[in-house]
């Protein structure tokens, strides 16, 4: 069925077949299309998982969920969504070792995007917990691990599809003792103080994200809530169940109109979050969902966007360039375009994927609505202040890079592009991010 | 691809060395276009044309010719654009068009239908042949050079106007039938724009240069509106001329 899709961002769109294969035969038949890109849940931001006038594999087919190991170790379909795992592996005391801001990620786009969490600091991204994994592609299946085949296994963390069509992945989880994080909340006025005392104070935390606000200006520039935590153990919570995250219950019936999210609604918004977080608090228990997924309580929250829908630039620089993170919050709280709460994190060592994202040193995540006409050569600007400080743009958030900043981000691109050609001479594996960008030219 | 604010990277434009068009290049080369392909009738204008996307950041130019007068020709030429590229297009630019002196022609009835043809006969036919090719696509953007004179026709130049006016009712219908595909089409209406086109007419109110115009049409790009007006007030200003009575329109349209 032809159907148009775009990513969570709805930029950008372009008519494509869809397909939902259930079994390796049925996805390597399906690979002689002359291009063909796979598709998860549809969360990465831009256009890494469409290809206009091609043929897109919905992965949803391939759901089957192995018995969880007694050592945390699990084999589970490409397609089981994140959610799904941990609606089984919660009540058994396993959790799934790194997850992004929203439960609903299909496993294989978590290894497409090589996801990071709240504990990269600690943990490092997917990659890190991937023991073995399938993959389908043009010339045939390969059962890959960081022992066999593991030029092949890398490139995949990231490589956002290009690479082929996952089957099936074999995690290893982390086991908890409570569905409880005990959180310690802190506010900072300024962006300098945040950043010192998460340079100071990270390491002692299994988890840790801030808050920054990107519209506030003068003294406040930057002014952000801290919250760092680890799960909770038996002994720490009275009421230590261990019960999964339900699905949302609300959701945005329709697309907003044009200019909900202004300046000044943001503004407001932004206002009322700050105020509303205490100046310090210690041990708090939160449940899994409201810590690690505040969004998922609101199914298409993408639609508050309106029609013209909203990027997301993700960036990260080593710790040497973190002056970029302070130019960026800077430029931005200047131009007044409106961003919604921005999200500061640290990083930990990289993995050795050649197109993984991240890096060790800082990150920032920017939502930005499509509408003003200043934004584009904003973030081509962004861009520049990157690549300056040796930083690179997430591909699973991009919708608007350009070939060339592309390479100057990710300098093993040709390295990456020269591997997909040998698992795929013909250049079947294509997409409009692809397409985009050159990556399978290198 | 096209991203997410609108910007193309690969470019088709039939009249490539329009005034409006060759503006509208130069913009869209400084953002992302990195391929323009430019079909019209005369190479040595082409070459200029070509040369200055490339300075404006274009890495890959290519030359197409066409006699506009030959609407049974205009599949053959948009054909030869899209494969000089070689991969998908995010934008076509439809930009042909002949004014000249109306008075000096209109008693002639081969330089009447010589205005039919270029302005509406073989646009439509060419148009024809983009929508096949970029519904396959399923992406890409039509952008069809129309005018305001298409909103009320005046007697100074009721030939080109008249055409122009079949063309962009036209478009409108066939915006419609992209519904879906992910192919959307826009009608770019400028006012009195100074270019070569243009040369020795007397200005009128709401009169813009070449640059203004691409302004508005890289802005419009970015969004979804099916009109790009140029300048935006002429919306306004159209909705009311539309509904003056014959006698004051008249009077206004032959000042």
């Amino acid at each position: 069925m032809k159907t148009r899709l775009t990513g969570w961002g709805r930029t950008a769109g372009s008519l494509c077949e869809v397909e939902t294969p259930s079994t390796e035969d049925e996805v390597e038949r399906a690979l002689v299309a002359p291009a063909v890109i796979a598709r998860g849940l549809g969360r990465s931001y831009g256009d890494a998982a469409q290809v206009g006038g091609g043929l897109v594999l919905d992965n949803r087919g391939l759901d089957a969920i192995g018995p969880i190991g007694p050592d945390g170790i699990v084999t589970v379909g490409a397609g089981v969504s994140i959610e799904d795992l941990l609606a089984l592996s919660i009540p058994q005391g396993w959790f799934v070792p790194v997850t992004p801001g929203t439960r609903q990620v299909s496993i294989g786009g978590a290894v497409a995007a090589d996801v990071h969490g709240k504990n990269h600091h600690v943990d490092g991204s997917f990659a890190r917990h991937v023991r073995s994994m399938r993959l389908v592609t043009p010339t045939g299946v390969h059962q890959l691990s960081p022992e066999v085949e593991p030029a092949l296994f890398w490139a995949t963390f990231g490589a956002m599809g290009l690479t082929g069509v996952l089957s099936e992945v074999t995690l290893q989880l982390l086991a908890i003792e409570s569905d409880q994080v005990l959180v310690d909340t802190d506010r900072y006025d300024d962006l300098d103080e945040v950043m010192a005392a998460m340079v100071e104070g990270d390491n002692g935390y299994r988890y840790s994200v801030a808050w920054v606000d990107c519209m506030a200006r003068g003294r406040r520039m930057g002014r952000s809530i801290l919250t760092r935590g680890d799960h909770a153990t038996r002994d720490d919570v009275t009421n230590a169940a261990r019960v999964a995250p339900r699905a949302a219950r609300l959701a945005v019936p329709v697309t907003a109109p044009p200019g909900l999210l202004n300046p000044f609604t943001i503004t407001a918004f932004n206002e009322l979050w700050f105020r509303a977080a205490p100046r310090h608090r210690v041990g708090e228990a939160q449940s899994i969902a409201s810590f690690f997924h505040p969004l998922d309580g609101l199914r298409d929250w993408n639609r508050l966007y309106g029609p013209r829908g909203f990027v997301q630039y993700q960036f990260c620089v080593p710790d040497d360039g973190a002056e970029a993170v302070t130019r960026v919050i800077a430029r931005l709280s200047q131009s007044r375009v409106p961003s919604f709460l921005a999200v500061l994190k640290r990083f930990g060592a990289a993995d050795p994927a050649p197109l993984s994202f991240p890096q060790p040193g800082w990150t920032l995540a920017l939502d930005l609505p499509v509408g003003p006409a200043a934004l584009a050569p904003l973030l081509d600007e962004l861009d520049e202040l990157v690549v300056q400080a040796r930083g690179r743009v997430y591909l699973a958030k991009d919708a608007r890079l350009s070939p060339s900043t592309v390479r100057a981000m990710y300098p093993r691109l040709g390295e990456f592009a020269a591997i997909a050609d040998t698992i795929d001479p013909q250049r079947h594996l294509t997409s409009d991010l692809a397409r985009r960008l050159r990556l399978r030219e290198g | 691809m096209e991203n997410a604010f609108g910007q193309p990277q690969t470019i088709v434009v039939l009249g490539g060395s329009s005034d409006i068009a060759r503006a509208v290049v130069k913009k869209l080369c400084a953002a992302r276009a990195h391929s323009v392909v430019l079909a019209g009738r005369n190479q040595a204008l082409l070459d200029e044309a070509a040369a200055e996307a490339r300075d404006y950041g274009a890495t890959t130019t290519h030359t197409v010719l066409f006699d506009a007068t030959e609407p049974l020709d205009a599949a053959r030429a948009v054909s030869a654009c899209f494969e000089a590229l070689g991969e998908p297009v995010d934008l076509v630019i439809e930009a042909v068009g002949l004014l000249g002196k109306q008075l000096e022609y209109e008693d002639d009835p081969t330089m009447a239908a010589t205005m039919a043809i270029v302005n509406y006969a073989w646009p439509v036919a060419a148009l024809s042949e983009v929508r096949r090719r970029l519904v396959a696509q399923g992406h890409g953007r039509i952008l069809v050079m129309s005018s305001v004179a298409a909103i009320r026709v005046r007697r100074i130049s009721y030939l080109y106007s008249g055409a122009k006016a079949g063309l962009d009712r036209l478009c409108d219908g066939l915006a419609d039938s992209l519904e879906g595909t992910g192919v959307t089409l826009q009608i770019l209406r400028p006012g009195f724009v100074r270019s070569k086109m243009t040369t020795g007419e007397p200005e009128i109110p709401f009169t813009t240069g070449v640059n203004e115009v691409a302004e508005n049409v890289v802005h419009g790009l970015a969004g979804s509106t099916r009109v790009i007006w140029s300048p935006p007030i002429l919306r306004y200003v159209f909705f009311a001329l539309r509904h003056l009575p014959g006698p004051i329109w008249r009077k206004v349209a032959n000042r």
